[in-house]
């Protein structure tokens, strides 16, 4: 239960050695290893998707993911999603839009929406609806959160 | 609409703007401050073992081995706490007969449903803590569990409680009119029919979560907690920990969800508190999913038989129903678990014209999870009795479903008045809220598609909803009758010396978006830009005296109050300035945060005002006592209960090979009295018809009879995803309460209370050329091949 792993892992830009417990999650480990508590973590079993982010630009289940898988992988949460180019235009979308309301899940709807976004994907509402299905949120009903998908894609564009 | 408070060209003119909340930019940020964010110095974990078995008696734990994971600080069983926490007993003298037993945190002799908490390990980590759970040897003997309410009350039933000599908790008839007379009256027709509503239940994102920490120096505990009434908490740990009140903080920052589950006394959470008085150190307990689906309150559980009989020219002749709903094993703490089965009894039917009116609803104790209130408490139920028995009522004698409506619903100039219960009700618009709805759904055009689908044999439906919401409640919900619920709340609004405004009030933000709305309604009626004012929520040390929000009383209570408060300290601060400028305070005004003349000409900064007051009283005259802070408090008189009505339709497609229902199209008109910002009122409707929706057709907690809970994971219990959901149509009637200058009512339950009757009403149509029909909730595939004979 106590086994360890050093690990190298790039946070947001920031290179951080770390030794973890080989059974510590992602979530876990940006959490209460690294302060980093914008990762959210509603269900610990894959399914809500509030704790995705993006590694090595793909998106991922933090709670499903151990920290040791993360080793020598590039890791973007929240806090570092700002880097990204459309994600101004995103929160904004959000912001006026009312796209969030407890705003637990909003960390892990950014990194899939903009994984969306980033990929060139058209204003398709039924796309966007079937791309973020992945991600539950108890309070909207998603509609403003497509609305904002769309508001920033069509932001892209123009 | 007219009258100052809609006088959208004023300077900071806020209240009715779709105004973007401040709390939006923490949020997306990854700034929120959840309390499983909260580290504390020499902070250790809880964890729990729960009960395996649904009923069981505890005769003892083998903890040696879990004592000796290295981590582990300290394992606490039920027994431990006794006379470390006071039993708490969950009856209101206003429900009279309700009963219940006295409940500890953690089970003492019997556990009476699965998950129920037998023993706390406290470790320097979760995982820690869990490890050593593991190694707990527990010596349980399993009882019999009653888990079916209808058996429970049958005679001989094992009895969850001895002390109690029954399973029946409470029961409630109400009788109006002659309803047998007018049901065998000439040219009546009557239906009857069989409900069912499955339990369900909030899955807030967020789970439960409790940081405590007791100073053993000054007996003081702080408890940080992810829930909706600080104040009442307060109450609570103070009471069963023998702490002083005073001696007591209650802290909820960001709230990740919340629908009505956070707001009752949790078994974990009192021990959490317990033990950080024990032991003088912070603890922190953040359920996982799994204890989540186990022990967060269940919602609904009701069987109900009712009828409807309608005259010819369809007038409702009576409504009779009796439900039996299934509670759990106590009465949920300190709210109770029959507000919800008396919500039934007093709404339905209360949107039209009904003058016989019979109900009967008994509360039943049995083993599973507590019941309690969650989002629309009861109004599904009373919503679904009435408005699908109408809609089954009115195809039986061949009446379009919207025109019965039109014949049924009270008339929107006949208020002040009552509903058959005897609810008092007022300003409402039942009327032009249907014909808005038909309006914007273009109820004739969908009736059109239905008939051309129909010939291709594609089933589609159309369902209807006329609905009332309780909101804005008087001490009349829960004050009369004991609970330490403040129906109350204050606001207080002070002038900083930089000019800006610093406001708290005693409602609760869980992302309603609350602190915008009061943000709004101080700087509009004090006359200050929005982006001066900072809000201060949930926090017992720094707050007025509230109750918090629930029962949709947030934007009317706490906004009131708010409104309030802001004109008193701008009464006051133009009598300061009044005396500064040597004239009179009726030639002043406040605008864009400065003081002006009437034609809107500055005089001087807020600021100026406010640093001569506190810098520079030497320069006021020695008798002015100026004050730069109001508070104000407020509460409903005269009415029980502000009532919001509203109307919505859904239109679904029924693939009658696989039973699937698509939502194809959702409409809500709601009347919520004065809407403070469209945008936030528009995302609470929709967000509360997608939890209408789930509850409709997707989630429930399925217990197998020996009180297993089997889908207790987010794998397996179904909430609403995005590529289900429809694009929802909102509109707005506003008929503004009586009871405040602020005139709003409540919004956020509405969708959740009215959705699932249209829904069902929905489905029932478009399975009605098929000779089907199916009035169990959630409308399952399964069950709508059932209904169709085809499985």
């Amino acid at each position: 239960m106590s086994q360890t792993q050093d690990i190298t892992v790039t946070i947001n830009g920031e290179t951080i050695h770390a030794t973890v417990p080989v059974r510590q999650n992602l979530a876990d480990f940006l959490r209460n290893g690294q302060g980093l508590t914008g990762t959210h973590v509603g269900c610990e079993h894959g399914v809500c998707g509030a704790c995705t982010l993006l590694m090595d630009d793909q998106t991922v289940r933090s709670c499903l993911t151990l920290a040791v898988q993360a080793d020598g992988a590039s890791i973007t949460t929240i806090e570092g999603l700002g880097a990204r180019p459309d994600t101004k235009a995103l929160k904004a979308a959000f912001t006026n839009r009312n796209a969030l309301q407890c705003g637990y899940c909003t960390p892990g709807m950014l990194a899939s929406a903009l994984e969306y976004i980033e990929s060139g994907a058209p204003a398709d509402r039924t796309a966007i609806r079937e791309h973020l299905s992945g991600n539950y949120c108890r309070c909207t009903g998603y509609q403003s959160i497509v609305d904002a998908v769309c508001e920033t894609i069509e932001g892209r564009q123009s | 609409m007219s009258g100052p408070l809609t006088d959208l060209d004023r300077p900071n003119s806020y209240i009715g703007r779709a105004v973007p909340r401040a709390d939006a930019a923490r949020l997306l940020e990854g700034r929120g401050r959840f309390v499983d964010d909260l580290q504390l110095p020499r902070m250790l974990h809880a964890a729990f073992l729960r009960s395996p078995y649904a009923h069981a008696r505890v005769n003892g734990f083998d903890l040696e081995a879990a004592r000796a994971v290295p981590g582990v600080h300290t394992i606490l069983t039920g027994k431990d706490l006794e006379g470390v926490v006071e039993p708490y007993v969950g009856v209101l003298s206003h429900l009279a007969g309700l009963q219940s037993a006295p409940q500890m945190p953690m089970a003492v002799d019997v556990a009476r449903w699965q998950g129920e908490p037998l023993v706390m390990v406290i470790a320097e980590s979760r995982a820690i803590a869990e490890d050593a759970l593991g190694l707990i040897e527990a010596d349980l003997d399993p009882l019999d569990p009653v888990t079916d309410p209808e058996a429970a009350l049958e005679p001989g039933a094992a009895l969850i409680h001895d002390s109690l000599g029954s399973n029946l908790a409470w029961e409630r008839t109400v009788d109006v009119g002659d309803v047998d007379a007018a049901f065998a009256a000439d040219g009546v027709t009557t239906v009857e029919r069989s409900f069912t509503f499955g339990r369900h239940t909030g899955v807030t994102l967020e789970t439960r979560a409790a940081v405590a920490a007791f100073d053993p120096s000054t007996d003081q505990l702080t408890f940080w907690y992810s829930g909706q009434a600080p104040h009442m908490m307060q109450f609570i740990f103070a009471k069963h920990l023998g702490l002083m009140e005073e001696d007591v903080r209650v802290i909820a920052h960001d709230v990740g969800g919340s629908f009505g589950i956070k707001i009752h006394t949790y078994g974990d959470e009192v021990a959490t508190a317990a033990a950080a008085k024990l032991l003088g150190r912070p603890i922190k307990f953040v359920a996982d999913r799994l204890e989540s689906f186990q022990t967060d309150i269940h919602a609904r559980d009701h069987i109900v038989k009712g009828r409807m009989g309608l005259t010819a020219d369809g007038k409702i002749a009576a409504l009779e129903f009796d439900d039996i709903t299934g509670i759990g094993p106590f009465s949920m703490y300190p709210r109770t678990s029959a507000i919800e089965a008396n919500q039934v009894l007093n709404l339905t039917g209360a949107p039209y014209e009904i003058e016989n009116y019979r109900a009967r609803s008994r509360v039943v104790f049995q083993n599973k999870n507590l019941m309690c209130q969650y989002r629309a408490v009861g109004h599904p139920i009373a919503m679904a009795i009435c408005d699908c028995l109408l809609e089954d009522a009115a195809r039986e004698i061949g009446m379009d479903v919207a025109e019965v409506r039109r014949r049924n619903l009270m008339a929107d100039d006949s208020y002040p008045r009552q509903s058959a219960s005897g609810m008092k009700l007022a300003d409402l618009s039942h009327q032009q809220s249907l014909e808005k709805l038909l309006e914007i759904m273009d109820y004739n055009g969908l009736r059109a598609d239905q008939a051309q689908a129909r010939k291709s044999g594609v089933y589609r439906g159309i369902g209807l909803v006329s609905m009332v919401e309780v909101t804005n409640p008087s001490p009349a919900f829960y004050g009369i009758g004991g609970a330490p619920i403040a129906s109350q709340d204050g606001a207080t609004v002070r002038l900083d010396a930089g000019g800006g405004l610093r406001i708290s009030s005693s409602v609760t933000e869980q992302g309603q978006g609350t602190n915008g709305i009061l943000a709004q309604i101080a700087a509009d009626r004090f006359g200050i830009p929005i982006d001066r004012v900072r809000v201060t929520t949930g926090d017992t040390d720094t707050v007025p005296y509230g109750g918090g929000t629930w029962a949709s009383r947030g934007a009317g209570i706490g906004g009131e109050a708010m409104l309030q408060a802001a004109v008193a300290l701008r009464d006051q601060v133009l009598d300061v300035a009044a005396v500064m400028l040597q004239t009179e305070p009726s030639k002043l005004d406040i605008r864009d945060g400065a003081v002006t003349d009437l034609d809107g000409s500055e005089r001087m900064t807020l600021s100026d005002l406010a640093r001569t007051v506190y810098y520079r009283g030497n320069e006021l005259p020695s008798d002015m006592k100026p004050e730069l802070v109001a508070t104000r408090h407020y509460r409903v008189t005269d009415f029980p209960f502000v009532f919001t009505n509203g109307a919505m339709a859904a239109q679904v497609e029924v693939d009658v090979e696989t039973g699937m229902v698509k939502v194809l199209g959702f409409w809500a008109v709601e009347d919520c009295g004065r809407v403070i910002n469209p945008m936030l009122v528009d995302e609470q409707v929709r967000g509360g018809v997608v939890q209408g929706i789930g509850g409709a057709l997707y989630e429930e907690c399925l217990y197998d009879e020996e009180g297993q809970l089997l889908n207790a994971s987010m794998a397996d219990y179904e909430v609403p995803m995005a590529a289900e959901m429809p694009d929802i149509v909102v509109a707005h009637v506003e008929t503004p309460t009586r009871t405040s200058e602020l005139g709003a009512k409540g919004a956020g339950e509405a969708g959740t209370g009215g959705a699932p009757a249209a829904l069902m009403n929905a489905v029932n149509d478009a399975l009605s050329p098929l000779g089907g029909r199916i009035h169990q909730m959630p409308m399952t595939p399964e069950r709508i091949l059932k209904a169709l004979g085809t499985v």
